[in-house]
């Protein structure tokens, strides 16, 4: 019997194992229709919908609003989409993914290699990162394109704010995928978080007819934050403050307390 | 080349809180055997198994397996030990191959995955989803990636349970075919069948402590040095003729009649003697019956709550009447 010991992984070998699982997770979810559809392509279709269909497409979005007056409905539904497109990744696909793969005992199977579990949660984040980027991404192609929404007036702010909502969006869901017992209250959880969120932040009806308490409450949660802030970059309202420190908080907050409740097993 | 036990653990301790799950545990499993850890369900041989390959810490005991400890040496431990977890699935889209590539990938000299295919009779179904699978397929697979990284030791746990009779075959047909390869085995199971079909050696877990070691054979004459011989006489025979016919015989421990037949428990050349005995009373028999204790019968009493261990041996107790 030899008894060399294994020659330790070096750090690109660990980048190669860590790239090869993101693939794997990647192929899993391009296989899976109903993620595919309601991560990927929803947001940009809702769009295409409502601004082909929607009266209120081509109206002024807010004819009170000295900022909100001059730009149109689906302009205005536009970062209320890209919440969405947020909001179902992270609330939804990716919670509901990592309690799947803890209560089927993935993660434990993972933890008897040399490799362990922890990759294969990096793995899924970065695939559910790209879905994401991408579906925001399609939607606002087709929103410039094919139907008349005005460009961002601050491209880079609106980017910044973009990528703070995430964060912020993907904590929440990281609590949910740490603290759910199994895949089905992971599912339950995430989806009511879903549900609530989604109001919050516009989608069913839009924040400025929404009665004041409501557009303040949304303030204070990561969507609703997410949803205004990139609201106020699209149209050039002055710098949302308080939203990026709420989205900031989200993120300082729930991410370690994930990262500490999370259970393997 | 060397006598180094494959594991060595001594006194090993586990509580879950309040609830002792490993109470003490010792056991020493050398190169190339089948080592059968027994016990009913809960009984504590899954968080045995655990602390062999590292994944629970010892409240107290010490673990050396492969000349690693477990808990400190973890990662190199994992790269020559495979484990095959209870109720440890894949994602339902992945595919066969797929996941034996990845799980290749993970191992610094891994084996090759269209060998392990053909090894395990997969190779049909390399391109398969793991939801397609059926059950002893899925076992089949979960074998596989147990052994991708060519490990010395394989821990299988509860490899057959819930498979049908001919998928279990299979598997165990595959287990026997890894031993034949140089890899040293713990198979953890509470399927007497399978541990008398496969181990050289067999643990008896019961609540957290060992209650014996041995080969299936050892246990089964722990447990029951007995054997039990039913003789029913022709015509009608008197009880005490037939108990006074056995006065003298040397290996017979108990005699009685109920129902016509005369029930003999005892060991030794206890068949030959009796019949004899009998036949020098002039009684004839046409129906003779002799069980032997099993080894789920040394199972039952050895790991049972204070069942006799002279209770009747008849080999007929269903392996699901020893669950809880």
């Amino acid at each position: 019997m030899t008894t060399t010991t294994a020659p330790r992984p070096t750090a690109p070998a660990q980048r190669r194992t860590l790239a090869r699982m993101a693939l794997v997770e990647g192929r899993l979810l391009l296989r899976d229709p109903s993620v595919m559809f309601f991560s990927l392509l929803f947001p940009a279709l809702l769009l295409t919908v409502l601004g082909l269909a929607m009266p209120w497409a081509d109206q002024p979005y807010d004819a009170e609003d000295p900022f909100l007056s001059r730009i149109s409905g689906i302009t205005g539904y536009t970062p209320i989409v890209l919440s969405l497109a947020i909001a179902t990744v992270a609330l939804s696909t990716y919670p509901a993914t990592i309690a799947t793969y803890r209560q089927r005992g993935v993660l434990r199977r993972l933890s008897t290699t040399p490799v362990g579990p922890g990759r294969l949660l990096v793995a899924q984040v970065l695939v559910n990162l790209v879905a994401l980027l991408a579906a925001a991404a399609l939607a606002v192609a087709v929103g410039l394109a094919v139907l008349d929404v005005s460009a961002p007036s601050q491209p880079l702010l609106l980017l910044g704010v973009f990528v703070l909502a995430v964060l912020a969006v993907f904590a929440m869901g990281s609590l949910v995928a740490a603290l759910a017992p199994t895949a089905a209250a992971a599912n339950g959880w995430g989806m009511t978080l879903y549900f609530v969120s989604l109001f919050f932040a516009g989608v069913w009806l839009p924040l400025p007819i929404m009665p004041d308490v409501v557009q303040d409450i949304a303030t204070y949660l990561p969507l609703g934050a997410a949803s205004q802030a990139m609201t106020a970059a699209w149209v050039g309202q002055p710098f949302p403050t308080t939203q990026v420190l709420v989205l900031a908080a989200w993120t300082l907050l729930a991410t370690p307390v994930a990262a500490r409740l999370f259970r393997w097993s | 080349m060397s006598s180094t036990p494959v594991v060595r653990a001594e006194h090993l301790r586990k509580a879950y809180g309040s609830t002792l799950a490993v109470a003490d545990v010792s056991l020493t499993v050398e190169q190339g055997e089948i080592y059968g850890i027994l016990g009913r369900n809960g009984a504590g041989k899954t968080t045995t198994v655990e602390m062999l390959a590292g994944l629970r810490t010892p409240d107290a005991g010490t673990v050396r397996v492969l000349g690693l400890d477990p808990t400190r040496d973890a990662a190199a431990l994992h790269e020559r030990v495979g484990l095959q977890l209870q109720e440890s699935a894949l994602p339902d889209r992945l595919r066969v191959r797929e996941a034996l590539d990845l799980y290749a990938s993970f191992y610094a000299d891994p084996a090759d995955p269209a060998d392990l295919l053909d090894l395990l009779g997969l190779t049909a179904k390399a391109g398969t989803a793991f939801k397609d699978l059926s059950g002893g397929q899925k076992q089949r697979l979960s074998v596989a990636l147990a052994l991708v990284g060519r490990p010395q030791l394989a821990i299988l746990d509860e490899l057959t349970t819930g498979l049908d009779p001919h998928a279990r075959r299979e598997t165990w047909a595959v287990v026997e075919a890894i031993r034949a390869s140089g890899v040293t085995i713990v198979l953890v199971t509470h399927l007497m069948e399978e541990a008398e079909r496969l181990c050289d050696r067999i643990a008896l877990i019961a609540s957290g402590r060992v209650s014996a070691v041995g080969t299936p054979e050892e246990i089964v004459a722990l447990a029951h040095g007995e054997q039990v011989l039913r003789v029913r006489p022709d015509g009608r025979v008197p009880d005490d003729v037939l108990l006074g016919a056995l006065a003298g015989v040397p290996d017979v421990r108990d005699a009685s009649v109920a129902d016509r037949t005369l029930v003999v428990r005892g060991g030794g050349t206890l068949v030959q003697d009796v019949l004899v005995a009998l036949d020098r009373h002039g009684v004839r028999t046409s129906d003779v019956r002799l069980d032997r204790a099993s080894l789920e019968d040394a199972f039952v009493s050895l790991t049972g709550d204070g069942a006799d261990a002279s209770a009747d041996a008849r080999p007929s107790v269903p392996a699901s009447a020893s669950e809880v």
